[in-house]
């Protein structure tokens, strides 16, 4: 009997930690650049600031802004809450709706992509939905809901939930058809084919959906605490703007982009744990 | 070692009272496959005609005819990927259904799941039928040693070259032990080494399971090499044009004067295509 030919074996061991040297390197300069990129920013913030060039009621410097930071975690000044409180009502609101898009949103998408009667069923409506702006919806919000949490995430929800499900629909609907006959030729059921070929075949869309639905939610919250909010990030930089405190409205900003940018990082754990065997 | 498995798989076949039954009380017993006046249309593409033939248990059987005649369009049929216009196709003297009958199918296009490591490749049918942990564990070792997978049982798809990812796509059908297994072009974009190496495993599985094997493929003197008997189409719209049966002892030799004889005589008949 013939062997397996061995050399072409090697070679592709080899070429394998080739490019994963490769990679590496790629990586650690990518990431020496970033670092690099951010220190920067920080530092020409600084200087204008440290510059005189725009009046200090206007721009507060980088360390300002951490300074402030640690008195307002304390000093409910000047819109009535210390800064973890405001943190954890965006969080709680961004959360709610957020998760509920995502456990609303996917799995919905990824039916109707699959099953054509339920897409018939849904689609209409959906349609219809689809292009309203989220932001839209808050004066309605409003009057069903008032201001509290419900209506809050209620909008966040909504705009999480249209990249979730569009992306999950499309996703799943691009199964590569030879490996569905793949699964239906080792006689496998509807149910089983979608849970075990277009589920998993829909998961990069489903990632680069709920990347969306995250900037969407975020955005969306700070805009719905501005407009009806007793509390959160967005009410306090909203409060910073009536009482002309620029270092509160900028300390909102950063804060907001800090918890944004975690939840990216957040993310993209997930995802590689999801869709690690892209990257490998 | 693969070989307690296979007696076992008897066994289990024998067992099998009322298979047993039907197989001898009708009189096509010996009969795995059966196209009765099998045609299709794609719209108003004609493709396959009144296609009638048989393919017996434990046959193996080439399929050769141009590219665009039906051939995969054949196979989907008898998987019930697509649906035939007219006729019907009996596998086990049964309306041919994937969950009931145990197949494989290769198919022509690169099919591993891009998602799953090499060895959950090979271990994926097994698991959509349900056979018991130790079963596939035992199944799929055999199938990365016969492969020479070993360094690869972890990698994925995209990682391998194009002729390792069909390896794959051909031990996951090996490791199902089908007894109907269907082969479209599986070996075209391979090295010759490897292919050789794989038509000898396929003529080896064969002989150890028993198993029907239908193997389209372009190349004359692969479909010689392996074949029992060959059965070449007409362009479109496609009938059966011959059937040529291969009465050749095996390991078969490429210049064996009847082997050429063979070879020649197939050629001949596909020249006008
Ligand atoms: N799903 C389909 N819809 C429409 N036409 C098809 C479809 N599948 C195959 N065909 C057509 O049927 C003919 C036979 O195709 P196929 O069976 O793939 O040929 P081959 O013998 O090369 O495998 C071709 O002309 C092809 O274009
Ligand atoms: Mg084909």
């Amino acid at each position: 009997m013939t062997q397996p030919p061995s050399t072409a074996r090697l070679s592709e061991a080899e070429r394998v930690a080739l490019v994963k040297r490769q990679k590496k390197r790629d990586k650690r300069t990518a990431t020496a650049l970033s670092v690099l990129g951010i220190l920067g920013f920080l530092l020409l913030w600084q200087a204008i600031a440290a510059s005189g060039l725009l009046s200090e009621r206007f721009l507060a410097s980088p360390l300002e802004i951490v300074g402030l930071f640690f008195v307002k975690l304390v000093d409910p000044s000047p819109d009535g809450a210390v800064l973890g409180v405001n943190i954890l009502s965006s969080l709680t609101v961004a959360l709610t709706g957020f998760g509920l898009a995502i456990v609303i949103g996917i799995p919905l998408g990824l039916l109707m992509g699959w099953y054509r009667a339920f897409d018939s069923f849904m689609r209409p409506v959906f349609e219809i939905i689809r292009p309203i702006p989220p932001v839209s919806w808050i004066p309605l919000t409003i009057v069903w809901l008032g201001i509290d949490l419900k209506a809050k995430a209620f909008i966040v929800f909504f705009a999480a939930f249209v990249p979730c499900l569009i992306n999950a629909y499309t996703g799943i609907r691009q199964t590569n058809p030879v490996l569905i006959n793949v699964a239906k030729t080792c006689g496998a059921s509807n149910f089983t084919i979608f849970w075990k070929v277009g589920c998993p075949s829909a998961m990069t869309m489903v990632f680069a959906g709920i990347r969306v639905a995250l900037g969407n939610s975020w955005a969306t919250l700070v805009a719905a605490e501005m407009l009806a909010a007793d509390s959160g990030l967005g009410y306090m930089i909203i409060m910073g703007r009536q009482f002309a405190r620029a270092d509160i409205v900028i300390l909102g900003i950063a804060v907001i982009g800090v918890i944004g940018t975690l939840f990216v990082a957040l993310l993209n754990v997930v995802e590689n744990r999801v869709l690690g065997w892209k990257k490998q | 070692m693969p070989r307690t498995d296979l007696r076992h798989n008897d066994q289990a076949r024998q067992g099998a009272s009322s298979s047993m039954e039907r197989r001898m009380s009708t009189p096509d017993s010996d009969i795995k496959v059966e196209v009765r006046n099998l045609t299709k249309y794609f719209g108003r593409l004609h493709v396959l005609d009144d296609i009638s033939f048989n393919i017996k248990r434990g046959e193996f059987v080439c399929v050769v005819g141009p590219t665009g005649c039906g051939k995969t369009t054949f196979l989907n049929l008898l998987t019930r990927i697509y649906s035939p216009t007219r006729g019907d196709l009996f596998i086990d003297g049964e309306s041919a259904d994937p969950k009931k009958h145990n197949l494989a199918f290769v198919f022509q296009e690169p099919s591993a799941f891009p998602w799953l490591t090499v060895e959950k490749n090979l271990r994926f049918g097994l698991e959509i039928k349900k056979l018991a942990k130790d079963v596939i564990d035992e199944r799929v070792e055999m199938i990365i040693k016969m492969l020479g997978l070993q360094d690869l049982r972890d990698r994925y798809p995209h990682q391998l070259s194009v002729s390792s990812e069909q390896r794959i796509i051909i031990g996951r059908a090996f490791a199902m032990h089908p007894d109907l297994l269907l082969m479209d072009e599986p070996y075209g974009q391979m090295d010759v080494k490897l292919r050789f190496f794989l038509e000898d495993e396929v003529i080896r599985l064969w002989q150890e399971l028993g198993t029907t094997v239908v193997f389209i493929t372009h190349n004359i003197e692969e479909a010689v090499y392996m074949a029992q008997r060959i059965l070449i189409l007409s362009t479109k719209p496609t009938t059966v044009k011959e059937e040529v049966v291969v009465d050749l002892p095996r390991p078969r030799r490429f210049d064996d004067p009847d082997f050429v004889a063979i070879r020649n005589y197939v050629t001949e008949k596909i020249k006008w295509w």
